[in-house]
């Protein structure tokens, strides 16, 4: 029974990390109806901006607020520059730009950085608490996920430029009517869902090891996350990545091998798209012609 | 007085193919002005024209401003307000909400808000309801109160009657008269209706297959009998 809570509350952490950037790709498609296969590789390569901040001697949480600044500010660059142009081309042509970034960023942080794993600072220590149900590394990056979700809801509830980043998103020709800049609504999209999976990157660094393709794997549980909770709901995007953290968990300690794990997110990925295509919480989407 | 609206030789697209033909219209400041015509004729495209919706040729000036050229949401934000064809309203966001963007050009909205609860009262009840729980007229209504939040010079009305019970549309009418006299807003309106508009509107236009082909005060072509015959039906 100790093991099976210890599973859920690593699961839970783990979790956390992948609702992060199903969050990100759930605003991102909200927005511009495009699933970002970048958004795990831009997280990496902002971990590792962070990595370069703290080994050029920057305490941890200056060099996390600069990685945020600087990752919101490359994600509206990444708006501005290439997806804008493909905005109105065929969706595939859009996926295809998105899969170009992936290599590009995976490939530019090999060189720049090589492929070699290096460490990566956790700015908690990691110490078994409560009769040594979770640790207090976990219990930091769940309260870490958790401030950036209520930063993320206040923004998005009660500002002007939230409810017009919903509104832009949900109907961008009415957005323009009411004066709503929806280009830069959309860019600020991009922007903030870079800096969550920043977050996330910098948060799962100190467990994974940094390297180029430490994102991988959770990018694939975060699509799986956002799919058991509805690819159109940031709630269920939040509440299907810690399904997952805890599934892939429980399953990789009590039924298969761990190697396997990643294996139960795509066999997730097909149920849901089979079985529930609209996930947990999503809605939907009808297209008018 | 000058217009506030003019359109002179305006070709619009749809698309591709040029729909609208180069029409002249003008709105009076403070005015009421309608384009009737059959369905196609192309009066959304005009309209549609007017806010940068769609791509056009010729000459759109505003209170002495160009507004051809210009995107959509700066001619929102110089004071025309397009309440579009469908309505356009946010239907998963809350009926304040809704209002709130409204005023996205506007900074702080709240008094507004308060004054176009007292045009609808309707939608005060329903504040905290999704827009998309609404009735058509209450989503009319709702479409109408955001258009005003950007306390516009000029309102752009497409079709406020469409799929309306006609009790419903009279209401709807009546309180956009009224509306026009307090908020001290120019009219234009594109309406099925003929006959409604027509007792509104101060001045109207008739298009056909992309080209005016009359206009004058709303009390002439009312008593217009092919006008009669082919648009009021008596």
């Amino acid at each position: 029974m100790h093991q099976f809570l210890q599973q859920i509350f690593s699961g839970l952490a783990a979790g956390a990390i992948y609702a992060s950037v199903a969050l990100a790709l759930v605003m991102i498609y909200r927005a511009t109806d495009l699933v970002n296969f970048a958004q795990g590789e831009m997280a990496m390569f902002s971990t590792y901006i962070a990595w370069t901040l703290v080994n050029a001697g920057l305490p941890f949480w200056a060099a996390f607020l600069i990685t945020l600044a600087v990752s919101f500010v490359g994600g509206m660059a990444i708006e501005r520059v290439l997806i804008r142009p493909v905005e109105n081309a065929p969706v595939l042509a859009a996926v295809i730009v998105t899969i170009a970034l992936l290599l590009i960023f995976n490939s530019t942080a090999g060189w720049l950085y090589s492929y070699t794993v290096q460490d990566f600072p956790s700015p908690f220590p990691d110490r078994p608490v409560f009769g040594a149900l979770i640790t207090t590394r976990d219990l930091g990056v769940i309260a870490v996920t958790l401030v950036m979700l209520a930063m993320l809801f206040i923004f998005f509830r009660f500002t002007a430029t939230g409810l017009a980043m919903r509104a832009a998103a949900q109907n961008p020709e009415s957005a323009r009517l009411c004066g709503i800049p929806v280009g830069r609504m959309l860019a600020i999209g991009w922007g903030l869902a870079a800096a969550i999976g920043a977050t996330a990157g910098i948060m799962v660094a100190p467990v994974l090891f940094l390297d180029p393709n430490m994102m991988g794997g959770v990018l694939i549980y975060a699509f799986a996350g956002a799919l058991l909770g509805g690819i159109t709901s940031p709630v269920g995007a939040v509440v299907g990545g810690l399904i997952v953290g805890v599934t892939e968990n429980l399953v990789g300690t009590y039924l298969i091998a761990s190697q396997l794990k990643l294996t139960v997110a795509f066999a997730l990925i097909i149920l849901v798209l089979v079985f529930k295509p609209n996930g947990l919480f999503g809605t939907a989407i009808i297209r008018r012609v | 007085m000058a217009p506030i609206l003019q359109l002179r030789s305006v070709k619009a697209f749809y698309g591709q193919s040029e729909v609208v033909h180069g029409i002249d219209v003008a709105v009076e400041e403070g005015g009421m002005t309608v384009l009737l015509g059959a369905n196609g004729a192309g009066k959304t495209t005009t309209l549609r024209a007017i806010c940068g919706m769609v791509r056009s040729e010729g000459e759109i000036s505003f209170a002495g401003q160009r507004l051809d050229r210009r995107s959509t949401e700066e001619i929102a934000s110089l004071g025309v307000a397009h309440v579009p064809e469908g309505r356009g309203t946010f239907i998963g966001l809350t009926v304040e909400e809704n209002l709130r963007l409204g005023g996205y050009t506007r900074g702080r909205s709240d008094q507004n808000i308060q004054r176009m609860y007292g045009y609808f009262p309707i939608l005060a009840q329903r504040r905290r309801q999704q827009a998309g729980a609404l009735s058509g007229g209450e989503q009319q209504m709702l479409a109408i109160a955001r258009a005003l939040m950007m306390t516009p010079r000029l309102l752009v009305l497409d079709e406020p009657s469409f799929g309306l019970a006609p009790r419903i549309v009279e209401d709807i009418f009546t309180i956009i008269d009224r509306i026009k006299q307090e908020e001290k807003v120019s009219v234009l309106l594109v309406e099925q209706n003929a006959t409604l508009a027509l007792e509104l509107a101060d001045h109207a236009y008739l298009i056909e297959t992309g080209y005016i082909v009359t206009s004058g005060s709303a009390k002439s072509l009312a008593d217009d009998p092919q006008i009669r015959r082919s648009y009021l039906g008596y």
